[in-house]
Parts: structure tokens; sequence; C-alpha cells
């Protein structure tokens, strides 16, 4: 046990050192024309020396740090409890919900221009974690492209004003519509796949759509995207100083109130909001409904659920193209949000922190996913003194979280679905 | 009821099943026996069209379903208990028979669930537990109940009573005879050559793909060949 543990431990430290060293150990300098590679200081050096050491020592040891690790239940007083019961649950579930919302409503209100913008952003993930947990925590499919729906949605609203002169309300469905569409057609070949051949197809149907966006520069602009999206309107009020658009009156003067920027900002948090609100109603729903509940039995036992008449491609079909609806919707007020988009917002990152919302949040929970949501997007803006350093806290904090709770923060509680007793 | 006439069929470049024809008549329980690997669930498996015969027919209800997807045959009034019972873990008890009754509505799914509950009173008691925490012998009535949910003409089984107890296998044997009296064809797939012809009208004996024997139940019991190599001599 020891020889295997010490042996271990020296391939860990070998290993950080293959790694790092060549990383940290040189430095390009340019000398006028030329550029020479030199040795780094001894600082660093020692620094990537320390590291080895420290590996080594903490695989030395794992089992017992790891242990104590796992005995901290403490951290979590809710870890431990006994199930609650499925009605209180559901009781205490909605007034939490009911909170939450009223909160979410009076919060604009009280909190700063950049906090509040911030919260949009916060519920744009919110929406599109909530989507994509249909599709790997529900239906467990593995899809690492699922920023392509996110992209369709956002370029469809971008392309339709710029074009068509379309506002918000009316590509809010089209968008949506569309990425469904994209959903259902780019996931008939796909989904014949099983496990790992889909999570690699998928992730590579996400490049194929940025790279297309990033290429097509007669149509989207290329890299350089698209600008002047305009915002959305309420009841044809427009929220600028000036009314752009002929037939529409601006908010401030109708109301008789002094222009302020932050209307818009709240105006949209809100839009944000109900959208966010809209999205995890409607997905609730779908969870009790019969569809529902197949693609749960789908992802328990394909050949169980195959032998009861349920059609594995329908079913399967039924929850990417619902997962892709969503993003739509997100995505096109993230084009709103930010007036101008370009490839670069949905490279393969955005995949990954969307799918880590729904790992961390525990696969399947709306609540936790909502939870994760708000940590992983607002974790690293409170990390910003440490930018550089930010995707590394990023990458610990999942390894820790892996190890204390692997099956995410708050697990997925099943709805029983009851039959009403017969009179 | 079901007729299977020459049927090949192939995994891959593979043939497990080189041209069986097999017929269960209506109200019938025919049992089929064989050693290991002889085909057994491959042929059920062909019934239900995953995977699909290569040649020859599968007949339904005077229906030719060879080339018919398997959601479509499993909803034609055939229902299977798939080897290795495969219970929905993640789903309790009632819920696995509501997935049972998929394509049904409300009140007959309210309807079959009561009767279930009658066969299998032991699952009433488990309505609320998880089908995963369960005893093998109650995930295989779970198994055998979510089938009859969707209230068959005709139920498959694939060794229903793989790796239980005998007073156990005694009662899932008890309510296989039961379902007959309740006019639904049985079509069983046993290792436990005894008890699975001593109930059947008729029996099949499959070997290495290839239908070997085929008589009354009664008669293969006394067989000396099937004595020798299913019954322990
Ligand atoms: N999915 C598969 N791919 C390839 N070959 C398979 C597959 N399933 C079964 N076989 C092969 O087909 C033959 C028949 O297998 P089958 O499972 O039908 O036997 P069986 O009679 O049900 O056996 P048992 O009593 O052990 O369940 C075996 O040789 C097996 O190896
Ligand atoms: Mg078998």
């Amino acid at each position: 046990m020891a020889a295997h543990n010490l042996k271990h431990a020296l391939f860990c430290a070998i290993v950080t050192l293959i790694i790092s060293y060549p990383i940290l150990g040189f430095n390009l300098a340019s000398e006028g024309t030329t550029v020479t590679l030199e040795g780094a200081k001894t600082s660093t050096i020692v620094g990537v020396l320390l590291a080895a050491v420290v590996v080594f020592l903490f695989q030395l040891f794992r089992d017992n740090l790891m242990g104590s690790l796992r005995q901290l239940p403490a951290v979590n007083p809710l870890a431990n409890r006994k199930p609650m019961e499925q009605s209180k649950r559901l009781k205490l579930e909605s007034t939490l919900l009911t909170l939450m919302i009223i909160g979410a409503l009076v919060w604009p209100f009280i909190a700063s221009r950049g906090a509040v913008d911030l919260s949009t952003l916060v519920l744009i993930y919110i929406m599109l974690a909530l989507g994509l947990n249909v599709v790997v925590g529900l239906a467990g499919l593995l899809d690492l492209g699922y920023v392509a729906f996110y992209a369709v949605g956002a370029y469809t609203f971008a392309l339709l004003s710029q074009y068509y002169g379309v506002s918000f309300w009316f590509a809010l469905p089209i968008g949506a519509l569309l990425a469904a569409l994209f959903g259902l057609v780019l996931g008939f070949p796909v989904l014949r796949l099983r496990g790992d051949y889909l999570a690699i197809v998928t992730l590579g149907f996400g490049e194929i759509i940025r790279i297309l966006l990033n290429n097509m520069t007669n149509l989207t602009g290329g890299p350089n995207g698209i600008g002047g999206i305009p915002d959305p309107t309420l009841f044809g009020m427009e929220f600028g100083r000036r009314v752009k658009e002929e037939g529409n009156t601006s908010f401030h003067e109708t109301f008789g109130i002094a222009y302020s920027g932050e209307h818009k900002v709240i105006f949209l948090y809100l839009i944000a909001l109900v959208l966010a609100v809209i999205t995890a109603i409607a997905i609730r729903r779908l969870m009790r409904m019969p569809v529902g509940r197949a693609w749960e039995a789908l992802r328990e036992d394909e050949i169980a659920a195959k032998s009861l008449g349920l059609n594995r491609t329908a079913v399967k079909l039924s929850a990417f193209t619902i997962g892709a609806f969503f993003a739509g919707f997100a995505g096109t007020v993230f084009a709103s949000k930010q007036g101008f988009i370009s490839p670069e917002s949905f490279v393969f990152l955005e995949s990954a922190i969307i799918l880590a919302i729904v790992v961390l949040g525990g696969m399947g929970s709306q609540m936790g996913v909502i939870l994760a949501a708000i940590a992983v997007t607002i974790l690293p803006e409170l990390a910003r003194e440490f930018s550089e350093y930010r995707m590394l806290i990023f990458g610990a904090a999942m390894v820790l979280m892996m190890v204390w709770r692997p099956q995410g923060l708050l697990p997925m509680r099943r709805i029983h679905i009851e039959l009403k007793k017969q009179e | 009821m079901l007729v299977l006439e020459d049927v090949h069929t192939h995994y891959g470049k593979i043939e497990a099943l080189h041209g069986v024809s097999v017929e269960v008549k209506k109200g019938e329980i025919v049992s089929l026996i064989g050693a290991n690997g002889a085909g057994k669930t491959t042929l059920l498996m062909t019934v239900c069209g995953n995977p699909q015969a290569t040649s020859g027919r599968v007949i339904l209800q005077g229906r030719d379903i060879t080339r018919d997807l398997t959601s479509n045959i499993m909803r034609s009034g055939i229902a299977i208990v798939p080897e290795g019972r495969r219970v929905f873990s993640g789903l309790t008890v009632e819920e696995n028979l509501h997935m049972g009754g998929f394509f049904n509505t409300k009140s007959e799914i309210r309807k079959s669930q009561d009767h279930v509950y009658e066969l299998f009173p032991r699952l009433k008691e488990r309505e609320h537990q998880r089908a995963g925490t369960m005893s093998g012998g109650e995930q295989q009535m779970l198994a055998i109940g979510r089938a009859l949910m969707s209230k068959p003409n005709m139920i498959i089984l694939d060794e229903p009573s793989l790796g239980l107890a005998p007073l156990v296998i005694k009662q899932i044997f008890e309510i296989i005879g039961k379902l007959r009296e309740e006019g639904i064809t049985v079509f069983l797939v046993e290792q436990n050559a005894h008890q699975a012809l001593n109930l059947a009208d008729r029996g099949y004996v499959l070997e290495t793909g290839r239908i070997r024997l085929h008589d009354t139940g009664k008669n293969l019991l006394a067989n000396p060949d099937v004595q020798n190599a299913y019954l322990g001599g």
C-alpha cells in the first residue's frame, strides 16, 4: 500500500516537472529583431520545484487528506438531513421560489447599474443551463456543442434586425424556433451515436457553427461581428435618448420623467427575468408530462424503454430540440443586451461553462442549476483582481466540488407523479 | 398468434439463428428451452425487431412485422419481460408501472395498476420504493407487472426465474399460470426446464441457433434426450 503510494506520488511529481518546466522554465526575449531563448529566473525554477514537491507530498498522503475532506459535511448542514416528505418539500420549494422571484423583482431598483447588468447575464446563463439540463441532466445526452444553438438565436436576431429591421419581440420566437429547428435537423443523424461519440460529434458541431459564422463574411460580417442590434421596446416605447424608429415614442417622454440610461438596463433585466421564469416553469411542466418521464426512462435503461414501445430517436430528439429552443431564447436576449455580437462570444469555453453549471448544480435539479448559474457567473467577477488566475481558481473549485459533493449542489430529487385516487 | 418462419438473425457477420420456425397459438403457454448461448434471447429480441431478422418472416396476429420498428411492434398488443429484469432503478415501483402503460389513458393505467397489485401484493407494499433498492425477486415481479400494464394479448418472458430462490420461482410460475387463465398468451424462455415444460402446453428445444425438438410439454419432459441435456439426467 505504502510502496504503491510512493511510486504513484513520484510519478505525479515527475509529470508535474515535465509539464511545467518547459512552459515556465524558459523565456522568449527579443533583442532587436532576433528572438532568443533564455532560462527563467531562479525564483521561477524554485517555484516549479516546490510545486513538484507539493504534488509529491499531496499524492503521498492523498488518502488521509481526501478522507478528512470527505468528512466535512458540517460545512453543509443540509447534506445529511433525512429526505423530506414530498408534499412538504414541494411546499418549501415553492415558497422559496416565490421569495426568490420577489427578491429578483426588487433587486434592480436597489442595486447599482453594473450589478443589474451582471444579473441580466446571470439570468441568461440560467436559461441556458436550464435548457442544457434537459439534454444532459434529464435525457442523459452529453452535448458539448450547446453554444451553437445559443449562437443561432443570437445571430437570428442580429441578422433579422440588420437586414429586415425586425424588432426584438418578433425575433424572440423566431430565434428560439430556428434554434430548435437546428437542433432537430442536426440531432437526427447525431443521436444514433452514444456516449463519447455523441460528445465528440456535438463538440465538432459547435465549432462548425462558430467557424461558419466567422467565415461567411458577406452575411455575418465574420470576425467583425454585427453591431447596432436594437434594444427591446415596451409597447412601442424606446429606451434611447432619441427615438430611432419612426412611429415609436420614447419611454422617458411618455412618462414625463428625465432620461436615464438605467431604465434600459432595468428593462432588459426584467425581460430576462420573465423569460428565465417562463423557461423554468415550462421545463418543470415538461418534466412531469409523459415526455419528461420518457427522457428519464431512456436514460435509465434504453433496452427496457424500447421494449415498452418508446421510440428512442423521437424521445432523444425531443429533448435535444427543446434544449436548443431555450438556448435560442437566451441567445436573442444576449444579442439585445450586448447590442453587438461576434463569433468570439460562442467559443467552446461557453459550452463548457454551461455544462459545468449543470454538473455543479446537480444534474436534473432545477434549483441546483439556478444556484450554480449564479455562483459560476458571479464568482469570476468577484475574483476580478486575480484575473490571471481566474480559470485556475475555477478549475480548482470544480475539482474540490467533485470530491466533496460529486452529486452536485442540490442533486435532483425526483417528483413522484401520483394519479389522483378514485373517489 | 405469433409465427416465425425460417428466421435467420445476424449480429454483424455472425449468424445467431439459422432458420428457426416457431408457432405460438392463442391462449397457449409455449416454452423455449436451450443451453447458454443457444440463441433464446436472440429469438425473442428478433420478435421485438431488435435486431431484425435478416431473412424469414415474423408474423404477429396475422400481420408481417419482420421489418417493423421495435417501437411499433411493442405497441401492438405484445409485451416483453426482458432478460435481467431491467427495471428503471431510479424510478419508484409505481412510476415503473406507469412507464409500462405509457401509451394508455390515465383511467386505463389506474385499472391495470390495481390489477398488477392484486397479482403482486408485494409491489403494493413497496409502491413508493425506488426499484433499484428492491430484492431480485421483487424486481422480477415489477418487470412482469410493468409488462402487464400495457394490457398485452401476449407476453414474452426471458428467463424470469434467473437467480431467484425456489420459493420465489414457484410464485412466479404460479403467476404465469394465472396469466393464461386471463387469456394472455405466454411465450416463455427458461433454463429451468423442468418447471417450464411442466407448465407449458408445448415446448421447443433450441440448440445453437436451430430448433432441435418440438413437442407437447409432457412429451418433452419424458424425452430421454431432453432429460439428459436439460433435466440433469
Ligand atoms: N449483441 C450481440 N452481438 C454479437 N453477438 C451476440 C450478441 N448477443 C448475442 N450474441 C451471440 O449470439 C449467440 C446467442 O446469444 P443469446 O443471448 O441469444 O443466447 P441465449 O440462449 O439467450 O443464452 P443465455 O441462456 O445465456 O441467456 C451467442 O453466441 C452470443 O454470443
Ligand atoms: Mg438469454
